[in-house]
């Protein structure tokens, strides 16, 4: 009976008990989402454009973060270091398209997923030799970026934190799929990706030239990588254990579905205020620790009901 | 036709057999350390690794070696990955290595049924299985100057100064903050003895190694908690993040210890002005001003046989692999001495290190004066948990806050021996110490 009062009642009395400390963890959770959703994204946009699961997106929100620290580290002003830093993730996109992509066109999905791996190894070991192991811390306040944090208070002895940063984040977050979302319904080459996406023969008969879109689009999910490797490198700092945080948008695609920038959006959402509501009310129930296998739990459960994702088209294949 | 196999056949024997006989002249032993200097644990890896072979080739390049012997220094990646750490130890086996230098509990608790068989001494500095301090069950593994056990009851002992004893420690809540792996486990047992003996609340908040740039929830349920003070276990990536998420729920950093391990000039920078006060064990010196961290600058970073950042150069991190490769080198030095030789063997290094005796006058002789304290092991004594200290974060570097002091012995002897005795029955049939004990 007590195991039941824990599980159903304890955990919304604690909410009810401790408000502002509530708001705190799903505001945690509301950013952690965003940053989820934003390293989420960089995978949609390629799974869109060329149905291949980038492997590298992790390595490449690392390799992003460590070229601008590297680059400032070396002398160059913040924002000029930001400026070459897009320009190596162009070139980078152009040598991924030139020497591997269009080596592989019409090449099974599984041959597409093993040359993102080998680029995930390709990356580390540029990243390593160029950069060097050691972390870097992020470069916030140069770049402009607000740090500290405000201090609400809350009923009587209540008291909310929001970090400066954070704010950012979700600003820059919001920003960011505004501004996809515009390229991708109000541009010529917005639709043209949207083309491919949905047919290569299709899109190359009416003349959109394929190599130009994947070009494009790896360029895309470079900036989204850097973003990202700026907004979670602020939180902690650059290191390579950021790649293993980027396993935390699979959850996301599964519930988001892979092709919906939307969906990576909701998806991040859900998993970042379901994973912490989990582990802060109900981990301590099972020793904490939890929050590693909650975000799969609660992708899985979605998937009983929509296995297509949350906003993942149904395809539906003949035989 | 037929020439031509048995040419082929033996090239390829010649290549065979000059692969696994090691190219080491007479007049040396061969060292490997085992390094990380790639990986999410880089961060840590890097300084240390830099700093324990930096001691041993200033040792070859100023001195020679010792005694005229040459260390052959080798470093062997591992990613602080056990799996890998193991094909490390199989890899350089066959290369006859005098010790073992795991650099991580996880690979340290893999190599000691191994290193036992196989009669390589394993140095695990202040690492490792805390019972390997019983030498004589684990004739073969030593862990000077302390053990974790030792860590933690050190700082046990430091929060009960500050609250007036340890009686006032009943009724506080301590938060155990560590990575959720072998080495963050380690402490686990003596820590949850200690609050049922002083009578404290223990609060623990694993770090699975996955998540260890994502701390945001250990915080929330720590802020939630609201502990007195906080213990943390971390390496790698997590203590930068563990600093700055202490910073942002507005912990109180000087109520904050890190393990001599959490305390690397970069994790406590990452929480910048507001890491001010974060506290961790030491067991050396913080700094240049010593004079053989002079020498190793002038013998080898100057002289650009060295890794290290210039701006690192002697980070707290870095200074802890010259402590480690000094042990390593008395090791070697004494074993001379006991066995008469001057390219020892392992079964010799193991003696040496049974035997080791750092006196104050050494450490003068060494340059390490204020740098290390007295180190003196035994037989049955593979740790001698000796007297450590706390150092604060002053915003830039660290800083003495405390004396040297002693860990409680008294209280954690017994249990590793208690522990040493639960190991034995748990891996039986645990071989008994046959090796004899050559104190003198």
């Amino acid at each position: 009976m007590d195991f039941l009062h824990d599980i159903l009642l304890r955990p919304f009395m604690d909410m009810a008990a401790q408000p502002d400390f509530f708001i705190q963890v799903i505001w945690e959770g509301f950013v952690a989402g965003i940053l989820y959703a934003l390293i989420a994204l960089g995978f949609v946009l390629i799974y869109k454009a060329s149905g291949v699961f980038n492997f590298a997106q992790g390595i490449m929100v690392v390799f992003a973060g460590l070229t601008l620290v590297g680059l400032h580290e070396k002398g160059v002003p913040a924002w000029l270091a930001l400026i070459l830093t897009i320009g190596v993730m162009a070139l980078l996109a152009v040598c991924i398209e030139r020497f591997v992509m269009r080596k592989l066109v019409a090449q099974p999905d599984i041959i597409l997923l093993m040359s993102t791996i080998g680029m995930t190894y390709f990356l580390v070991g540029l990243g390593e030799f160029v950069f060097g192991g050691e972390p870097k811390q992020m470069i916030t306040s140069e770049l402009g970026l607000p740090t500290g944090s405000t201090a609400v208070e809350f009923g009587e002895r209540g008291l909310i934190i929001f970090q400066h940063i954070d704010i950012a984040a979700a600003v820059i977050a919001i920003v960011m799929v505004a501004a996809l979302a515009v390229f991708f319904n109000r541009t010529r080459i917005g639709r043209a990706l949207r083309a491919v996406a949905d047919d290569h023969q299709a899109a190359l008969s009416v003349g959109i030239s394929l190599n130009q879109i994947w070009a494009i689009v790896w360029f895309a999910a470079g900036i989204v990588a850097l973003t990202t490797g700026i907004m979670w490198g602020a939180r902690s700092d650059v290191s390579f254990a950021l790649e293993i945080v980027a396993l935390k948008a699979l959850p996301v695609l599964i519930l988001g579905g892979f092709t919906s920038i939307p969906g990576a959006i909701v998806g991040g959402l859900i998993i970042g205020i379901g994973e912490k509501i989990g582990e802060i009310y109900w981990g301590p129930l099972v020793g904490g620790g939890i929050e590693s296998w909650l975000a799969y739990m609660i992708a899985l459960i979605f998937l009983l009901f929509r296995p297509q994702g949350l906003f993942g088209e149904r395809i539906i294949e003949r035989i | 036709m037929m020439r031509k196999s048995v040419i082929a056949g033996g090239l390829l024997a010649l290549l065979a057999t000059s692969a696994a006989v090691p190219a080491f002249a007479e007049d040396s032993v061969y060292v490997p350390l085992f390094s990380y200097r790639t990986g999410p644990y880089a961060g840590s890896g890097i300084p240390i690794a830099n700093g324990m072979a930096d001691y041993l080739n200033m040792l070859n390049e100023r001195d020679g070696g010792i005694n005229g012997v040459k260390i052959v220094v080798e470093e062997c990646e591992t990613g602080y990955d056990t799996q890998k750490g193991v094909e490390c130890y199989e890899q350089v086996k066959a290369k006859n290595p005098i010790v073992i230098n795991p650099y991580s509990t996880g690979i340290t608790l893999q190599v000691i049924p191994k290193a036992g068989v196989d009669k390589i001494p394993v140095l695990s500095m202040a690492y490792g299985l805390s019972a390997g301090a019983v030498g004589d069950t684990f004739p073969w593994v030593f862990n000077p100057p302390d053990t974790y056990w030792d860590g933690a009851s050190a700082i046990i002992t430091d929060i009960a100064n500050r609250e007036g004893g340890l009686d006032k420690l009943a009724g506080k809540k301590i938060g155990y903050i560590y990575l959720d792996a072998g080495y963050g486990k380690e402490p686990i047992p003596l820590l949850e003895d200690f609050s049922k003996k002083y009578g404290f609340t223990l609060t623990q908040y694993p770090v699975p190694g996955k998540e260890m740039q994502n701390q945001s929830s250990q915080w929330l349920n720590i802020r939630r908690d609201n502990p007195d003070y906080m213990i943390m276990w971390g390496w790698g990536a997590m203590n930068p993040t563990a600093v700055k998420e202490a910073t942002k729920i507005r912990y109180p950093m000087d109520r904050f210890y890190g393990i001599w391990w959490s305390g690397g000039n970069d994790d406590a920078a990452a929480g910048g002005d507001a890491a001010k006060g974060y506290r961790t064990l030491n067991f050396h010196g913080v700094g240049k001003d010593f004079p053989v961290i002079q020498d190793i600058k002038k013998y080898v970073v100057d002289a650009g046989k060295s890794h290290v950042d210039p701006a690192k150069f002697a980070d707290n991190l870095y200074n802890r692999g010259v402590y480690n490769s000094m042990l390593i080198a008395e090791g070697i030095r004494r074993a001379q001495e006991i066995s008469g030789k001057k390219v020892i063997t392992a079964a010799d290094m193991r003696d040496g290190l049974e035997n080791l005796n750092i006196d104050e006058a050494r450490i003068k002789e060494m340059g390490m004066e204020g740098f290390a304290a007295p180190v003196k092991l035994s037989c049955s004594d593979h740790s001698g948990h000796h007297k450590v200290y706390v150092v604060e974060w002053n915003g830039s570097d660290w800083q003495k806050a405390t004396d040297w002091f002693s860990p409680m012995i008294d209280v954690v002897r017994p249990m590793l021996e208690k522990a040493a005795e639960e190991y034995t029955a748990a891996n039986a049939p645990w071989p008994k110490r046959e090796e004899p004990c050559k104190s003198n």
